[in-house]
């Protein structure tokens, strides 16, 4: 038993400085048109042997070191406490999430310019992720290539204020029903599919929207991406310093005000947050509905659900279609907020955050998957001169998660129908 | 009300069923038996529509209905049970019902999402209908509990409470007394029986349990290794010599 440990722990270290050496020890030097390479300092190279060497201490005791981790809650006075019970479990987490819509209303107002946009983006994925989860933690089917039907969206609008000059407002439902569109066009194909089987079908779709984009020069503009991408308007009132349209007023100058650059991003964030709640309330009720308990159930077992009359095609197409339309409607948000789009924008990385978003938070979770997009999307912006180090701690984030909470943050707890029994 | 005329079911090179006919009336309890591997349940998977048949026909209410996708069969009135049992482990006992219910529901997402009348009162409708068949099965108390929390047995009767929910018109049971209790058993035998005179429904049964089989069945079929080896009443088949034979081995 101890050799094994013993074992065990020399392959950890081993593992570790195969890892660590290579990418610490050595330093690329450019002399002149040359580039040499060199040994890292003496210091760097000690540390890289310490991480080894407590790697191996660790791993040869870590039945010990887990039994002290155990005792460690206990420490905790409310780790004893009863667990709560569902229904208060359930008006709390509806509590916390008013709180949260409450705080953020509030929010542009005290923070800087560039914290709204920052919490824009977050509401940008969090309605991508809660778009996901319907896909995802509620119908079960895994999709690798969302980020699409994202595209999807901003693209309509660009394309569409490119060569009709079409509104934010107009091209928001627009985006959103093409994107949708266009998830119906994906699911007829994969209905068959389950698993990894679908995912790497998926993967692939995502993939041919992006080159498609990439490539369509003509239409598209292909790397060189759309820009100019007008901002969206209150009832008709622009908050640039000019008015560039014909037939609209400046909203600095209708009520009276300096110009400011802040009342275009805070109106931004403020469209964001309504469209954000709009999209959690739905999904919330499809929760509840027929649709929901279907799509749930076909994730439960398939067979089962059939034999109950359930079609698997409708109710999967119902899913994907839905899903694609929330990304739709933050697709057209995101091409407003950056003002230029690009095929970089819609790359693979995007589909795995948002995926890395749902599973995180707790597949099927809403409060959950809200969180997690808040802590996914602001914590490498606060790491930012860790930047170079980024992946390898969300690497890490994601390796420590899957061991301590597999289930995710907050573990989706299903809004249950109750039978009240009347007397 | 169900004919099955001269079923096979080919799997590759393996003849699976092979000239199998079944005649089901209304208000009647069929029973399937055979030794295991006889391809009783491949007979159940073409009538479900989970299985398209390699020959023969499946009449119900005189509409030929082999080869049709499986859900659709379902929404005609033909439901079915497994052999082992299949819930929605994580949903509610009541919301197991509920997804049984769904094409008796509102599912327009527009009148859900704003909850209109004819969507609320759909709504209620089906909950009380669950309501009914839990207090039928005696499982009323536990309508709020995961599905999958519930002991073997009341597994089992959920399973035929949500097959009851959408107002079959033939139920197909396999297995449904394996692993249970002799107790549960003979509940099982009574609801069966007031299946049929109560709620008007036929049933078709495939079981190993013999006393349960000679004492509800109406008639009984025989199936060895996928051919019709006898058919007739319980009593028939007890005196067959070569049902005897394929269950006893010959002497």
């Amino acid at each position: 038993m101890a050799a094994k440990n013993y074992r065990h722990a020399l392959f950890c270290a081993i593992v570790t400085l195969i890892i660590s050496f290579p990418i610490l020890g050595f330093n690329l030097e450019a002399k002149g048109i040359n580039i040499t390479l060199t040994g890292a300092k003496t210091s760097t190279i000690i540390a890289v042997v310490l991480a080894a060497v407590a790697v191996f201490v660790f791993q040869a005791y870590r039945d010990s070191f887990t039994g002290l981790l155990g005792k460690l809650p206990k420490l905790n006075p409310l780790a004893d406490r009863e667990p709560m019970e569902q229904t208060k479990k359930a008006k709390l987490e509806s509590w916390i999430l008013t709180g949260i819509v409450v705080l953020a209303l509030f929010w542009p107002f005290v923070v800087s310019r560039g914290s709204v946009d920052l919490a824009t983006l977050v509401l940008i994925y969090i309605m991508l992720a809660l778009g996901l989860n319907v896909v995802v933690g509620l119908a079960g089917l895994l999709d690798l290539g969302y980020v699409a039907f994202y595209a999807v969206g901003a693209y309509t609008f660009a394309l569409l204020s490119q060569y009709t000059g079409i509104s934010f407002w107009m091209a928001l439902p627009i985006g959103a029903l093409l994107a949708a569109l266009f998830g119906l066009m994906l699911g007829f194909p994969v209905l068959r599919l389950r698993g990894d089987y679908l995912a790497i079908v998926t993967l692939g779709f995502g993939e041919i929207i992006r080159i498609l984009l990439n490539n369509w020069t003509t239409l598209t503009g292909g790397p060189n991406g759309i820009g100019g991408i007008p901002e969206p308007t209150l009832f008709g009132m622009e908050f640039g310093r000019r008015v560039k349209e014909e037939g609209n007023t400046s909203f600095h100058e209708t009520f009276g005000i300096a110009y400011s650059g802040e009342h275009k991003v805070i109106f931004l964030y403020l469209i964001a947050l309504v469209l954000a709640v709009i999209t959690a309330l739905i999904i919330r009720r499809f929760m509840r509905m027929p649709v929901g308990r279907a799509w749930e159930a076909l994730r439960e077992d398939e067979i089962a659900a059939r034999s109950l009359g359930l079609s698997r095609t409708a109710v999967k197409l119902s899913a994907f279609t839905i899903g694609a339309f929330f990304a739709g409607f933050a697709g057209t948000v995101f091409a407003s907020k950056q003002g230029f789009i690009s095929p970089e924008s819609f790359v693979f990385l995007e589909s795995a955050i948002i995926l890395a978003i749902v599973v995180l938070g707790g597949m099927g979770s809403q409060l959950g998957v809200i969180l997690a997009a808040i802590a996914v999307t602001i914590l490498p912006e606060l790491a930012r001169e860790f930047s170079e180090y980024r992946m390898l701690i969300f690497g890490a984030a994601m390796v420590l998660m899957m061991i301590w909470r597999p289930q995710g943050l907050l573990p989706m707890r299903r809004i249950h129908i109750k039978l009240n029994r009347q007397e | 009300m169900l004919e099955v005329q001269n079923l096979s079911m080919r799997f590759g090179g393996l003849l699976a069923v092979d000239g199998v006919s079944l005649d089901i009336q209304e208000r009647e309890i069929v029973s399937i038996i055979g030794p295991n591997g006889a391809g009783k349940t491949t007979v159940f998977n073409c009538m479900s529509g989970f299985y398209k048949p390699s020959g023969g026909k499946i009449l119900f209410e005189g509409k030929e209905v082999q080869g049709k996708p499986d859900y659709k069969i379902s929404r005609l009135g033909m439901v079915r049970t497994f052999q082992h049992v299949r819930l929605f482990t994580q949903m509610s006992v009541v919301e197991n019902l509920l997804v049984a219910q769904h094409r008796h529901l509102n599912t327009n997402m527009l009148a859900g999402l704003f909850g209109t009348p004819d969507y609320k009162r759909r709504e209620q409708k089906a909950l009380d209908r669950a309501a009914y068949w839990l207090e039928r099965v005696g499982l009323l108390d536990l309508a709020n509990r995961d599905a999958g929390n519930l002991a073997y047995g009341q597994q089992r009767r959920l399973e035929i409470a949500r097959c009851m929910v959408t107002e079959p018109k033939l139920l197909m049971l396999d297995e449904p007394a394996a692993g249970l209790n002799p107790a549960e058993t003979k509940e099982l035998n009574q609801l069966i029986i007031s299946l049929k005179e109560d709620y008007n429904v036929s049933v078709v049964l495939i079981e190993h349990d013999m006393s349960l089989v000679m004492d509800i069945s109406d008639r009984i079929n025989v199936i060895n290794q996928g051919c019709p080896l006898a058919s007739g009443t319980p009593e028939e088949i007890r005196q067959n010599d070569d049902v005897i034979k394929a269950y006893l081995g010959e002497a």
